[in-house]
């Protein structure tokens, strides 16, 4: 019995540090960020006001643009990106391949950038004079500079071009592991009885990766939504709002803009229940024989 | 039709290849060329090197920077790496219906995005008089409910018959973990370290927020601040960035071994 109770505090004791920390700073400030959601006032001087942020938001012209900027990011970056980094994954894992070590480090290397450095690395190099420009104009693909960077729709491209290059390589990794992991002589056995590389492909390779698709779809999914670094330094939102996304609103509206916490808490709260309903619906699309 | 085949596949994964390092080129060139020759787009070598170093380390001090990220990212590493594993393995050894319940609030606290705890969090630090100190930026580094995630995933394939060996030899259960478990994850934690270094090095919002000394700034704070200009002086902004680029470079390929081994782990 004593023993039984010593057993139980050694297990709780273990979580303690790890559980408190977690609690004190993801459960307590949303917590917080809702009772400010409902409050309103500049700075520091805040009054109860029911849902009035809530309904200001309706009406918010740059929070929808933004929203709809940050679900635009996710939309087309996630599945070509998933679907190039499985397609590498694939192509790696082959033993017969001379190169691979070299491929795998070369495809990966673009994850150890810092967010801001390959953010402004990616500015110069699609800047009116950069690299991109250059080279198309001696191409004659382009008879002038394209403004890539000034434009509202190729400056979102930029952006979307750049997470694809950064993020690819790192979910490569999590599918070559989760690849390593099925046993070989099951595509030996497809092999022998007649499937094609694109039968065993779909009918066992992908199957078989299900639950890491879901896995990394989702950190994706989360990361894009919380897209911040990448848009402050590439374009800092513009031109105009163009490429602002819902993180950057958020963080203009507390610091930049007027404080008004209040309703930038509203903001994020709306956010927040976004990133949940997101979740369960991919959880529905990608998830369902998942443990 | 094999060699066939085979070229194409080397071909594609070249092109692939040559794409993902190519901006690493650009910015090993950038360090040896005048500002307005990067921006030009300029492909080789100059001879500006010590003079954008010499600005970068004099002028911006970019030197202060790399060092406050470096300390930042060794305590924060070792803190973090410390709490989420004895966590994540005690969910896997001592099981019990209240962790789980614990254990999924964590996780769920994943899904909570940071934009949405930057007020109360700003509110809460600078109630306490701690903005502008490191503890802001340290203490909510340290749990990390991914990390715990990991250890406890790679917990499930830890051999639990040592545990029940060492408990029969008298160790205490704190002695168990440091002694035997510890020592056998190494490439856990060497793969969670190269994480935890990561998102530490990187972290670029909440230090803007928390952090307001010049002297204090990070180094992704001062290669943005420094971008961020009227008249950019790329030749210096290049050497910030390879600055912040060679620690990862460094970590990544002393571990990568041990890195490849542990994300196998966790994805069984």
């Amino acid at each position: 019995m004593i023993k039984k109770k010593r057993y139980a505090l050694n297990g709780w004791s273990m979580v303690l540090a790890a559980s408190v920390l977690v609690l004190v700073f993801s459960y307590i400030p949303m917590i917080w960020a809702f009772i400010l959601s409902l409050q309103t006032g500049k700075g520091a001087n805040l009054a109860f006001s029911g849902f009035a942020n809530y309904e200001r938001l309706l009406k918010d012209t740059a929070f929808w643009t933004a929203i709809g900027n940050t679900l635009l990011y996710a939309l087309i970056h996630i599945p070509i990106m998933l679907i190039m980094a499985l397609i590498v994954a694939v192509l790696l894992n082959d033993s017969k391949l001379k190169l691979r070590g070299f491929y795998r480090t070369c495809i990966f290397l673009p994850c150890v950038t810092s967010l801001v450095s390959y953010s402004i690395l990616f500015k110069n190099i699609f800047g009116i004079d950069g690299i991109v420009n250059q080279v198309l104009l001696k191409c004659n693909a382009i008879d002038q500079a394209m403004p890539f960077l000034l434009d509202d729709k190729w400056a979102k491209l930029v952006i979307i071009v750049a997470l694809i290059w950064r993020y690819s390589g790192y979910y490569m990794i999590f599918y070559l592991s989760a690849l390593q992991n099925i046993d070989k002589s099951v595509y030996e056995a497809a092999e022998v009885d007649g499937c094609s590389f694109f039968q065993s492909f779909f009918k066992i390779t992908v199957p078989l990766l299900k639950p890491i698709v879901y896995l990394t779809s989702i950190m994706a999914l989360n990361s894009t939504l919380q897209l911040f670094d990448e848009v402050v330094n590439l374009t800092n939102g513009g031109p105009g709002n163009a490429t602002r996304t819902i993180s950057q609103y958020i963080y203009d509206l507390s610091f930049n803009y007027v404080p008004s916490y209040g309703y930038s808490a509203a903001v994020s709260y709306v956010v927040l229940v976004l990133v949940v309903i997101l979740t369960v619906i991919q959880e529905r699309i990608t998830g369902e024989k998942n443990e | 039709m094999n060699k066939l085949k085979y070229v194409i596949k080397n071909l594609f994964l070249t092109i692939i290849s040559l794409i993902s390092i190519f901006p690493f080129y650009w910015m090993i060139t950038g360090v040896t060329n005048e500002s307005k020759d990067i921006t030009m787009g300029k492909l080789t070598f100059g001879t500006s090197l010590f003079k954008n170093v010499k600005n970068a380390f004099g002028h911006a001090e970019l030197w202060r920077a790399f060092l406050n990220s470096a300390m930042l990212a060794i305590v924060i590493v070792v803190l973090s790496l410390l709490v989420c594993s004895i966590a994540g393995y005690a969910f896997v050894i001592f099981p019990s219906k209240g962790k789980n319940i614990l254990f999924f609030v964590i996780i769920a606290s994943m899904m909570i995005p940071f934009a949405a705890k930057i007020i109360p969090m700003f509110r809460m630090f600078s109630g306490l008089k701690l903005l502008n100190n490191y503890l802001a930026i340290i203490l909510p580094a340290i749990g990390s409910p991914f990390l715990i995630f990991f250890f406890k995933q790679n917990t499930h394939s830890y051999p639990v018959e040592t545990i029940q060996a060492a408990r029969v030899d008298g160790l205490n259960e704190f002695q168990i973990f440091i002694n035997i478990y510890e020592p056998m994850m190494k490439s856990t934690y060497a793969a969670a370290g190269i994480f935890a270094f990561m998102a530490s090095w990187n972290n670029y919002m909440w230090p803007l927020i928390a952090l307001q000394d010049n002297s204090k700034f990070t180094l992704p704070l001062v290669v943005s601040s420094l971008a961020a200009e009227f008249t950019p002086d790329y030749g210096m902004i290049m050497v910030g960035i390879l600055l912040s680029t060679i620690p990862v470079v460094i970590v990544f390929f002393v571990l990568q071994k041990s890195f490849v081994e542990g994300m196998v782990g966790s994805v069984k």
